[in-house]
């Protein structure tokens, strides 16, 4: 199991377009991944409405929770993309 | 004859007749079944088809109005994929043992709610997207397909508000304009409407529902957000009018092709185009520009996946200045920073991008990126009249570094024995107040400037271009921003160096006397503006 937090400086957060993306690039890895906001329910990130439900706007912390056998792999795929997205 | 404002968002009139927008939103009933199962398989049956119309409507868009915009129905699919959405409905159909429908329905509230009660105006947006891909399923269920208007007439599009995909979806070649009751202008329909080159008014309240009805002849003026419902005559003909002064104009300026850029007293000015794409070459030509005065070069590493080849670039390189037969093409060293996002290039989030690390800063901190792309350059420089610029200068030292990679790669070439053009020019973008305050220590190392006003602007006011607040602010006939223009034209002709004006500035006609006798030596403006700007110019006298 491999945990991180980010904060998103995205002045916007995360919006549909991102939120998308970002499902997209999970369902790429076979690694199950969460996401959790403070203060909200976690959630499965390939759960697109839920992720936008959440409301994650900029300044917010997430936590990601990924398991399985790539997660190594994943872990990185997904700060990376959020370094460079949001 | 009933007249309501609304807001214009594209610029042009219609005169036509209305056609309601017909939703074809089949009552949903409840109804209970027996078999469940069978409605699961239903929607399933449903779900798939209508992917299949959404992909289709993805790919019409990609052509229609581009990638960015038709990635909305992209996520529509994914949308419709949804592990909690779909799950929802197959527990209302289980357990309440009801039609498929009415299941969509309920989940589609229900989603919909969880949006609109979200204290985000675009998170509350996106609870239309999810109605819009619920009604698409239910029409799928009750496949109750779109009810098609059959006549072959233009007419104007009126509805309560159109969804994205419906937007698209509707025959461009039969639609004169759009008007809706509700929407923003930031909505997808209106973005795409623009990008549609079609008239469209939105936000006329909801009174102007019940005032409109089928067949009616209405007026659109997306200039100013007035919709007229059956005009009298007297509008009809003022609008006429109207209509045939804008295509008089016109034709007006397609006789100005051919013709010399020439003040009435005999000052001979050049007129470029600014394009960002070997696709904009067309209109180039079309316009009777004298040559390219900025070919952004940033689209051949946004369209690809990875860093663009040496080769790559210098196909597109090569095929630009092929087509413009020996007249000069100013091309642009990559300008991106993290507000143009490149997946590949890894570019951390900035607070503050437009101060950041963007344009040359990233080619001289990432020379090999900067390398291959020159490289290109010079290999194309063979096949026509090239300039190559750099953009974000702030000091000596960069121009010299700049230099001295443009000698390091033309050297290489010529010792693999490829051959490259001999005048070649070499230059830089006037952007930064610093540039244009050493301007004189500059010039002696440039051939060319090209000043780039929105930047200039943006940073000589201290006024963030992407700040909508700032309107005000950034007075974009800013004395302090002129003085700088006027002094870096001053040194860059006491360096024998010419200076060109690539910025939004360039085609703006009350100006333009101004930069004339500052002695600007080029403009360089989007297409469409060459020829106004070349009347514009024909008008000028400077001794009078």
């Amino acid at each position: 199991m491999k945990e991180f937090t980010y904060t998103i400086k995205d002045e916007i957060g995360i919006h549909a377009r991102p939120a998308g993306n970002l499902v997209k690039l999970i369902k790429g890895y076979s690694s199950s991944v969460t996401i959790e906001k403070e203060g909200k329910p976690t959630i499965n990130a390939t759960a697109l409405m839920k992720l936008m439900g959440l409301g994650v706007k900029c300044g917010d912390t997430v936590k990601f929770t990924v398991t399985g056998d790539d997660e190594e792999a994943a872990a990185k795929g997904i700060e990376e993309f959020m370094q460079a997205n949001l | 004859m009933t007249v309501f404002k609304g807001k214009g968002v594209y610029g042009a009139i219609a005169i036509g007749k209305v056609s309601l927008f017909k939703r074809q939103a089949a009552e949903v009933r409840r109804v209970s079944v027996d078999d469940p199962k069978k409605e699961i398989e239903r929607i399933e049956a449903a779900k798939q088809k209508a992917v299949e119309q959404l992909t289709a409507i993805h790919d019409k868009a990609l052509k229609e109005v581009g990638e960015a915009n038709a990635e909305i129905f992209e996520i529509h699919i994914m949308m419709l994929d949804d592990e909690d959405y779909n799950e929802s409905i197959v527990s209302i159909i289980e357990t309440q043992k009801v039609n498929a429908e009415y299941a969509v329905a309920v989940t589609s509230d229900n989603f919909a709610e969880m949006f609109a009660s979200m204290d985000d105006a675009y998170m509350q947006a996106r609870a239309a997207d999810v109605k819009d891909i619920s009604n698409r399923l239910i029409a799928c269920l009750t496949d109750s397909g779109s009810s098609e208007n059959s006549t072959d007439e233009m007419m104007i599009v009126c509805a309560d508000d159109l969804a994205p995909s419906e937007t698209v979806s509707l025959d461009k070649d039969r639609v004169l304009a759009f008007v809706t009751a509700f929407g923003s202008s930031n909505s997808h329909t209106a973005i795409l409407a623009r990008n549609m080159n079609i008239p469209a008014v939105i936000g006329l309240g909801e009174e102007f529902l019940s005032a409109v009805s089928d067949g009616e002849l209405m007026i659109v003026d997306g200039h100013t957000g007035e919709v007229y419902i059956s005009p009298d005559e007297e509008t009809v003909k003022r609008f006429e009018e109207k209509q045939a002064e804008d295509s008089r104009k016109k034709q007006l300026l397609q006789e100005l092709k051919g013709k010399e850029n020439i003040t009435l007293d005999g000052r001979k000015i050049n007129i470029y185009a600014n394009i960002g794409g070997v696709g904009g070459i067309g209109a180039v030509l079309a316009n009777d520009a004298g040559g390219i005065g900025l070919f952004r070069s940033e689209f051949l590493y946004l369209e690809s996946e990875d860093y663009p080849t040496e080769e790559q670039q210098f196909q597109a390189y090569k095929k630009v200045l092929e087509s413009m037969a020996g007249k000069k093409v100013i091309i642009r060293t990559l300008d991106i920073g993290a507000d143009k996002q490149i997946d590949y290039f890894g570019l951390e989030k900035e607070d503050n991008p437009a101060l950041g690390f963007r344009a040359i800063r990233i080619c001289l901190t990432r020379p090999e990126i900067f390398r291959t792309q020159l490289r290109a350059l010079y290999r194309a420089s063979a096949y026509g009249n090239l300039g190559i610029m750099f953009p974000m200068i702030t000091s000596v030292s960069e121009v010299e570094k700049c230099l001295a990679m443009c000698d390091e790669v033309k050297k290489e070439l010529t010792a693999d024995g490829i051959r490259i053009g001999e005048n070649t020019e070499v230059g830089i973008m006037i952007e930064t107040p610093a540039a244009a305050v050493i301007s004189d220590r500059l010039a002696p190392l440039v051939d060319f400037f090209s000043v780039g006003t929105n930047d200039l602007t943006q940073y000589t006011l201290a006024c963030d271009r992407q700040n909508a607040k700032l309107e005000a602010f950034a007075d974009t006939h800013h004395e302090a921003v002129l003085r700088l223009i006027e002094m870096s034209a001053k040194n860059a002709h006491a360096n024998g160096a010419w200076i060109g004006i690539c910025g939004e500035l360039a085609a703006d006609l009350t100006l333009t006397e101004q930069f004339i006798r500052m002695g600007i030596d080029e403009l360089s403006v989007s297409p469409p503006f060459v020829l106004p700007l070349r009347e514009k110019v024909r008008s000028i006298s400077l001794n009078a």
